[in-house]
């Protein structure tokens, strides 16, 4: 791993941290609960793109598994919240 | 370890891990300024499909070049996130249209401002 990867990848994390904390700044400001809830499911997102930056950071690809853990937990949670803003019960 | 890639590997793979971010960043800032809910349900979708491709595709060359053989692991979670984000998507809007509408809004608003001069 040179100087010039590991620079990007730092470059790459910083971007998504960034990005966490905007999205952050919406889920709390969030006017309604459907913008909390998409704000949710875009920092899950942005979770499972920092796992997978990580992977190659560390060579290893079990961060991938974690990655893909991440993007269907985060769609299973989105999924039911919205159905429990749809109906007010999330299991009918 | 070091050294073992060649230069235009870690270009590329640096390459696209700059577009991610860049990417993602875009979306955080069109998602924190956009205005309304349905506007802003559009800036995640950048991440979902553009940054993650970004990131799945470097993820495969990096990996492809250092076990020198075909990784191509990473691309199921561009296929799950094409299953899952709109599924998320339409159940949000659905929700969100639900919620306006017994708030008392009128949505989605009318496409034209001049009402009546379209039969």
């Amino acid at each position: 791993m040179t100087t010039v990867l590991s620079a990007t990848i730092l470059a790459a994390l910083a971007c998504y941290s960034l990005a966490m904390v905007l999205t952050l700044v919406r889920l709390l400001r969030g006017p309604s609960a459907q913008d909390r809830v998409l704000a949710l499911d875009f920092l899950y997102v942005n979770g499972m793109l920092v796992m997978l930056v990580l992977g190659i950071r560390f060579a290893s690809s079990m961060y991938f598994v974690a990655a893909l853990l991440i993007a269907l937990f985060g769609f299973v949670s989105s999924a039911a919240l919205a159905k429990f803003l749809l109906r007010g019960e999330v299991i009918e | 370890m070091s050294g073992t890639l060649p230069l235009w590997v870690e270009v590329l793979v640096a390459l696209l891990l700059l577009a991610s971010g860049a990417l993602c960043v875009t979306a955080a800032v069109g998602f924190l300024r956009l205005r309304d809910f349905f506007q802003r349900m559009h800036p995640p979708a950048l991440a979902n499909t553009l940054a993650a491709w970004c990131a799945a595709l470097a993820s495969v060359i990096y990996f492809s070049v250092l076990d020198a053989q075909f990784a191509l692991y990473p691309l199921v979670i561009n296929i799950l996130l094409a299953i899952t984000a709109p599924v998320t998507t339409v159940l949000l809007a659905r929700a969100a249209l639900l919620r306006k509408r017994e708030a008392g809004a009128a949505v989605p608003p009318p496409l034209h401002d001049d009402s009546g001069a379209h039969g």
